[in-house]
């Protein structure tokens, strides 16, 4: 029997399938059995190195294991805690702000002294040409809040200029950067309510 | 045989264009064109699919029977995207952040399973892999113009972040159009995709009956050539 006559039978067809789910399948899973690694390590690197931006300076551990897992006021935060000599000298963790098309997702490095030492937007849905110089690569505005804590400026203060507090606003956006000063914020509260944990010292001095 | 090459690339490259004449894949079109260079990236992506997915439906053709072939056309394409996909990521990490968000919507391009239906299962390799490569150099082009015309238009700039795409070499490529230029919103967002793409079609289409107009004038003269 030729091909011809095989193709048009029933069975010829559901084999044909079988056989093309199969290699595919197949496929599918050597080339994922063969990337996992790859792309697990590329994925470390690229978290280690957006760590590193809103964590300057050396420490001595290996941040991605140094973590612990606390309740914040929007579900579970993971932190990632840097050593020198023992002692957590910073924290990393996400904040989630509310922006004018969904959430905007932020990373920011608190030092042991309740300092801000970065904040970097990760992802948002913010509109392009307005919402976006939260973004480093098209505004400085995020370096802004480097140096800052709460009580410099007062808590009354952590706000847009149009609220009264002493950030910038965009031109024709109020309510992106008001997210991200107000999620900032929250952050920060969450590092004073959560100090002995975070900053690992719940037996009293190392 | 080169009649039919050229036959080829001009039906991918202009006649049949897959943006402006089968007004195919317009869905990742609108999606991606905020900018040249994001319309560069989701072209070059789609190219290397359309490709390797007209070789690979080509060289099992005579397999496959006419009535299940959509599945097995289907099921070969997202094995390929899917490939393509976790390669990139695992060993071209930098480039899979760029052009990541692209491969996955490749998968919901229907310019791909329409040349696979359309060309690649009638022809030879050979064949299937030029109509594959002029089709997605075709949609390549069709992207590049309709994401500098909003780009340009949008944000004054044209390929802003090239290099992030094609490496440092290629930062020549980004200009500011139009300096201090303030923006203008609308063509970036989704609503100015669909007016460039209607602009340019119309535009397209007067071209084209010219050209038709010219045609009938020098027969002779076409015939030659």
């Amino acid at each position: 029997m030729n091909l011809e006559q095989l193709r048009g039978k029933l069975s010829y067809q559901g084999i044909l399938l079988g056989g093309v789910a199969l290699l595919t399948s197949a496929a599918l899973a050597f080339a994922s059995r063969a990337t996992e690694a790859d792309i697990k390590a590329a994925e470390a690197a690229d978290l280690k190195q957006s760590l590193a931006q809103v964590l300057p300076g050396e420490y001595e551990n290996d941040l991605l294991k140094d973590t612990v897992t606390l309740p914040g006021s929007r579900g579970d935060v993971l932190v990632y805690r840097g050593r020198r000599a023992g002692k957590v000298e910073a924290v990393v963790y996400r904040v989630i702000g509310n922006g004018y098309a969904g959430n905007i997702v932020c990373v920011m490095g608190v030092s042991r002294e309740g300092k801000i030492l970065g904040v970097r937007v990760i992802s948002h849905k913010e509109t392009p040409g307005l919402g976006d110089k939260i973004e480093p690569a098209k505004a400085k505005w995020i370096f802004d809040f480097d140096g800052k804590f709460l009580g410099d400026p007062p808590a009354d203060k952590w706000a847009v200029k149009k609220d009264g507090g002493v950030f910038d606003q965009f031109a024709g956006a109020t309510i992106t950067p008001r997210g991200v000063v107000n999620a900032v914020k929250g952050g920060l509260e969450f590092f004073e309510g959560n100090k002995t944990q975070l900053l690992d010292e719940a037996g009293g001095v190392k | 045989m080169n009649e039919k090459y050229a036959r080829i690339t001009r039906e991918g490259l202009w006649n049949n264009n897959v943006v402006f004449a089968q007004m195919l894949a317009l869905c990742p079109t609108l999606a991606v064109t905020s900018s040249a260079t994001n319309g560069l990236g989701m072209g070059l992506a789609s190219t290397a699919v359309l490709l390797l997915s007209n070789i690979i439906i080509s060289s099992v053709r005579q397999f496959v029977s006419a009535e299940v072939r959509i599945p097995v056309y289907i099921v070969l394409i997202a094995t390929l995207v899917t490939l393509v996909d976790m390669s990139l990521n695992a060993w071209a990490h930098e480039l899979y952040k760029v052009l990541g968000l692209f491969i996955a919507l490749i998968v919901v391009n229907c310019a791909i399973l329409g040349r696979a239906e359309a060309f690649a299962s009638k022809n030879s390799v050979a064949d299937a892999a030029l109509d594959g490569l002029m089709m997605g150099i075709g949609f390549t082009l069709s992207l590049v113009v309709i994401g500098g015309v909003r780009e340009v238009f949008g944000s004054g700039t044209l390929f802003a972040n090239a290099h992030l795409l094609l490496g440092p070499a290629f930062s020549f490529l980004e200009m500011t159009i139009v300096p201090e230029y303030k923006g203008f919103l609308l063509m970036i967002l989704p609503p100015g995709g669909f007016m460039v793409v209607g602009l340019l079609l119309a535009a397209k289409r007067v071209l084209d009956q010219r050209r038709a107009a010219r045609e009938v004038v020098a027969v002779p003269e076409a015939a030659a050539s």
